[in-house]
């Protein structure tokens, strides 16, 4: 898509998403968009490493959930102001995430996947035994609610604003990233490694910064979720959220940055609806996720894509049609 | 043009979904693990709330009004717990919500209800739920307090003097070896052994041996099954007879299958629920705890467990304060609950006040001794 395409994409969205809540009918379904947002800020940042650089992470939920906890201890146990732990927060996730990546990067596809794996378990295990730290497995509570300056966000509506203000401004750098040279040598590496190589782009420090890159866009969401929640737990954080945000971003495509977004927001909001039916619910998640797989190949972004062909081709041929007749 | 009309129906269907609701009922939210690992509390908990809703309708509602019980599982988890908690009190408008399952999910949640001053009745049995005193926050099962307070009494009368501790190194176990290591000083007895097992142990003989030296009058253990079983079994093997003294925890008739012959002679507090053919008729708890038990069994063909009991005295007790202050709202149930006082529930007789949410005292257990493979009373 062309860069005015994306930018349009992107005021549309942010217009649907502030005009949202007017729509919903309680304040459930709000906790429900704030998560969505937050989601959906991982998936981007996943969808930069997975789809364009074409490096896969399963260790995506640790970054979540270390920026979480490091903000969570800072602000209650250390007293620090929120805005000051949620930026050391993210820093400390940055600085973990370059140290992981460095030599993990060197390695390849399963590798990768398996380092990225194994660093999630460790992490997740971490936020688990270190009770007198983190709170172990009940949970860390008592965490300050997200302010700025002194001024608590109380109103759940004004925090959805920030979080989805946030996720707008993370979506505006993808777009702007993937349209500059960056996104062109990131391109070139997902195709080949070693034809990108040959024509100088230097693949170890573009895989180093979009992992990084994406560790931070996960760690701007983990503290937005512990400020948000004022309460985190190790469960939030485990394997199976990693394999749920690499959902997503294959649900919506892998490399459509608006495909993560609905990507996101669908393994969000479909179980809340699916709750109804009670005991099947897990099953009608899996065979929903089936069946979007088998007639959505190329994701929930190539699905509309190819949704809106036909419905421009139908139209057309009626408008021929049309024409041969008049 | 047929698949569209399917996929209508089926949105409509799922925007519609389990949202049909009585106009005028009073709303009772519940959190159980029905499912996960604590899914042995959750299942008889969520099974007696939906019993006693259906009977409590069938009887005409309190004060005219229907009830309307929404329970949610948590399977286990805490952010489910969470995330249940908030559905409750933002999208279902619950005026009280009973539950969680496990005192860490609890813990977890008691924060939201203060904030959003709905009150909570908890079926976990953690001491720091209750104190120190949140104004909206109860529970309904008796304290490792009161269970202790039982068993030195029973040693005191005994004439021991020295007694050796075994616990398992879970929540259960830890909170109950900070409270004997606490009351057993203070109830002038020596402490003489404090030895711990991993909750996956399988031989506790080390443990006995240890405490065999320290040649204490009684050992008390402190674990949830298998655990104390193993430590049944290890002592009859190293031929150890020193009396032996179980938490509630056990207070099954799984344990004693687990147990066997190793049983014999165990002395144990016990909830009245488990040994109801022993309460003697003029008991106030008699009626309630033939009730329910008898209900139990029609509904599911199953036998009761302290669980469920915890789940049909919390539901018991909001009911009363409904009935007593003629209001449903969330407030009203909270002050109500305070002023509830002498009421016979199946886990004991509850006396709630503003410095006491918790409502139980050591009356609320038995002491039992396991004879023949069955519980006797003692005391």
């Amino acid at each position: 898509m062309s860069y005015r395409k994306d930018m349009i994409w992107l005021g549309c969205f942010f217009v649907l998403l502030m005009l949202a809540p007017a729509a919903l009918p309680n304040n459930y379904f709000l906790t429900i968009l704030i998560l969505g947002c937050l989601h959906s800020l991982n998936a981007v940042g996943l969808c930069l490493l997975v789809g364009h650089a074409g490096q896969i992470s399963l260790g995506h939920a640790g970054f979540y959930g270390l920026a979480a906890y490091a903000s969570a201890w800072l602000s209650a146990t250390a007293g620090w102001p929120v805005e000051a732990s949620m930026l050391a927060g993210v820093a400390l996730t940055v600085a973990v995430s370059f140290l992981i990546g460095m030599p993990s990067l060197k390695l390849k596809g399963h590798y990768l996947a398996m380092a990225t794996l194994g660093f999630g378990i460790i992490l997740s295990i971490l936020f688990t035994e270190t009770v007198d730290i983190t709170g172990g497995p009940s949970g860390f509570v008592g965490i300050p609610r997200l302010s700025f300056f002194g001024r608590e966000v109380k109103k759940d509506l004004a925090l959805y604003r920030v979080v989805a203000g946030v996720l707008c401004l993370a979506v505006w750098l993808a777009f702007n990233l993937l349209h500059s040279r960056i996104g062109r040598a990131l391109r070139a590496l997902h195709t080949s490694e070693k034809a990108a190589q040959a024509m100088g782009v230097d693949i170890a420090r573009y895989k180093l910064f979009v992992f990084v890159l994406s560790a931070a866009f996960s760690a701007v969401a983990g503290v937005l979720y512990a400020h948000y929640l004022t309460f985190i737990a190790p469960s939030s954080f485990g394997f199976m959220f990693s394999v749920e945000l690499i959902v997503m971003v294959v649900l919506g495509g892998m490399v459509s940055v608006p495909g993560a977004i609905v990507g996101a927001f669908f393994v969000t909001v479909l179980p809340e609806f699916l709750r109804a039916f009670e005991n099947i619910e897990v099953v009608l998640f899996g065979a929903i996720l089936i069946l979007c797989m088998m007639f959505m190949p190329d994701g929930m972004a190539g699905g509309w894509n190819r949704l809106w062909a036909r419905v421009r081709r139908a139209w057309a041929a009626r408008g021929a049609s049309g024409a041969a007749h008049g | 043009m047929k698949a569209a009309k399917w996929v209508v129906a089926l949105v409509v269907t799922l925007l519609s979904g389990g949202q049909v609701l009585a106009a005028d009922a009073i709303r009772i939210g519940a959190i159980f693990s029905v499912t996960g690992p604590a899914s042995f509390l959750g299942e008889p908990e969520r099974n007696t709330l939906v019993m006693l809703q259906d009977k409590v309708n069938a009887a005409g509602g309190v004060n005219g009004q229907q009830v309307e019980v929404i329970v949610y599982d948590d399977e286990s988890d805490v952010n489910k717990c969470v995330m249940a908690a908030k559905k409750l009190l933002d999208q279902d408008g619950v005026s009280v919500v009973i539950g969680p399952s496990i005192s860490g999910n609890t813990l977890a949640i008691s924060k939201f209800f203060s904030s959003a001053e709905v009150p909570l009745v908890s079926c976990a049995a953690a001491e720091k739920i209750v104190k120190p005193v949140d104004p909206w926050v109860f529970n309904t099962p008796q304290l490792d307090r009161h269970a202790v307070t039982k068993i030195l009494q029973n040693a005191k009368a005994k004439g021991f003097s020295k007694l050796a501790i075994l616990t398992v190194s879970d929540g259960y176990g830890q909170a109950g070896r900070a409270v004997l290591n606490e009351l057993i000083p203070a109830g002038g007895f020596q402490l003489v052994a404090d030895e711990v097992y991993g909750p996956k142990d399988t031989d506790m003989t080390a443990q006995l041996t240890k405490i065999k030296g320290a040649s204490p009058d009684a050992i008390i253990c402190w674990g949830t099954n298998p655990g104390p079983a193993v430590v049944a079994r290890n002592r009859v093997q190293l031929g150890l007879t020193t009396p032996l003294y179980m938490s509630h925890g056990v207070a099954s008739d799984k344990f004693i299958e687990l147990a066997g012959d190793a049983a014999e002679g165990l002395i144990l507090p016990a909830g009245r629920l488990v040994a109801v053919d022993l309460v003697p008729a003029d008991h106030p708890q008699k009626p309630v705890l033939d009730a329910y038990v008898a209900d139990y069994a029609k509904a599911y063909n199953a036998p009761v467990s302290s669980f469920g009991g915890y789940a049909h005295d919390a539901f018991a007790l909001v009911l009363e304060a409904v009935r007593k202050g003629g209001s449903a709202k969330a407030a009203d149930i909270r002050d109500n609950l305070e002023k509830i006082a002498g009421f016979a529930g199946v886990s004991g007789v509850y006396t709630y006040g503003p410095e006491n949410h918790n409502g139980l005292d050591e009356s609320a257990f038995i002491m039992v001794t396991i004879k023949n493979g069955t519980w006797n009373v003692t005391e």
